[in-house]
């Protein structure tokens, strides 16, 4: 697969690292990761750099992940970019929710490796 | 302590559903379910589950004293609202803090810094939302807030006349740690 650029957005920086570990354990050997340690930082960052892929938290601080994902797609800041929700609420209104505020994919934490593999490469094969 | 503070966090994260509305919508108390929710399996298979998928690591549960002797620890606590309110707290030594931080990221740690506070919230994180979602009442209708994490010397957390409390102490290398559940509000 050739560089994949990931957006990474959870207020927990140890979070962060584990996320982007499972996608090089997944097989993403070229991958890019920029972070994000809120929703706001993550709006921003998607002004500045082109992602292929967006991973978020729910539960933040300030501006959750499901307004994160309403503002990416209100802004038309990653049109077409795979988003996947990370979080650690497991019920179907939450996975509801989240398919409804735009996200393709959704991963309840705790996770493994392998099944972030399962969840994020078909949507990057598909994108 | 916190608890009422984190507590009323969670409603929020909850969506702000209060207790009359909480009360018109369940079709069934969750107070009938009660022996399901104060289920003690439940505490252990989501610490099994957390540990083993985010660490990597097999966690015994210790049915002894509580072994927390160090001078230092470090809580995390998570909290509940909604349908149920309460708090997930959990509490170990700076060592253990230190070893579990180091399974998660695969850094070395010499002492309870950002890393290790953010880590052990996470980890409580985890366990509230892992165990709330072993009953799907609570899955779907509690709420959770975000990790408070409390370091030092001396303190104590103390909650008044809870519905029920749930407090399991787990080994994992030459280290432990305690889980409580604590519930002090059901509908």
């Amino acid at each position: 697969m050739s560089e994949v650029r990931a957006l990474i957005v959870d207020d927990s920086s140890v979070m962060r690292k584990i996320v982007e570990r499972s996608l090089r354990q997944a097989g993403l050997d070229t991958l890019v990761v920029f972070e994000a340690g809120s929703g706001v930082e993550g709006l921003d960052q998607l002004k500045i750099q082109k992602v292929d892929l967006i991973l978020t938290d729910i539960n933040m601080p300030s501006m959750d992940g499901l307004e994160f994902l309403r503002q990416v797609r209100e802004q038309n800041l990653a049109p077409g970019v795979p988003v996947v929700m990370i979080t650690t609420e497991s019920s179907e209104q939450s996975v509801k929710q989240a398919i409804q505020s735009g996200a393709q994919g959704y991963i309840r934490k705790p996770f493994t490796a392998e099944q972030v593999k399962e969840r994020v490469l078909p949507l990057l094969n598909a994108a | 302590m916190l608890i009422n503070g984190v507590r009323n966090a969670a409603i929020t994260a909850a969506g702000g559903r209060g207790n009359q509305e909480m009360e018109h919508t369940m079709e069934c108390s969750l107070r009938e379910s009660l022996n399901l929710v104060s289920d003690p399996k439940n505490l252990d298979t989501s610490v099994e589950e957390v540990f083993s998928m985010m660490l990597g690591i097999a966690c015994e549960r210790y049915t002894g004293p509580a072994e927390i002797a160090e001078p230092e620890s470090v809580t995390a606590v998570v909290g509940f609202g909604g349908v149920l309110s309460g708090a997930c707290v959990f509490r170990s030594g700076a060592s253990a803090a230190m070893k579990i931080a180091a399974h998660m990221t695969g850094m070395e740690f010499s002492e309870v810094d950002d890393t290790v506070q953010d880590g052990i919230g996470e980890i409580c994180n985890m366990l509230a939302g892992t165990w709330k979602g072993k009953v799907p009442e609570l899955a779907a209708n509690c709420g959770l807030s975000v990790p408070t994490v409390i370091t030092g010397q001396d303190y104590k957390i103390h909650v008044q006349s809870p519905e029920f409390k749930l407090v399991h102490t787990y080994h994992f290398d030459d280290a432990s740690f305690e889980v409580t559940i604590i519930c002090d509000g059901l509908q």
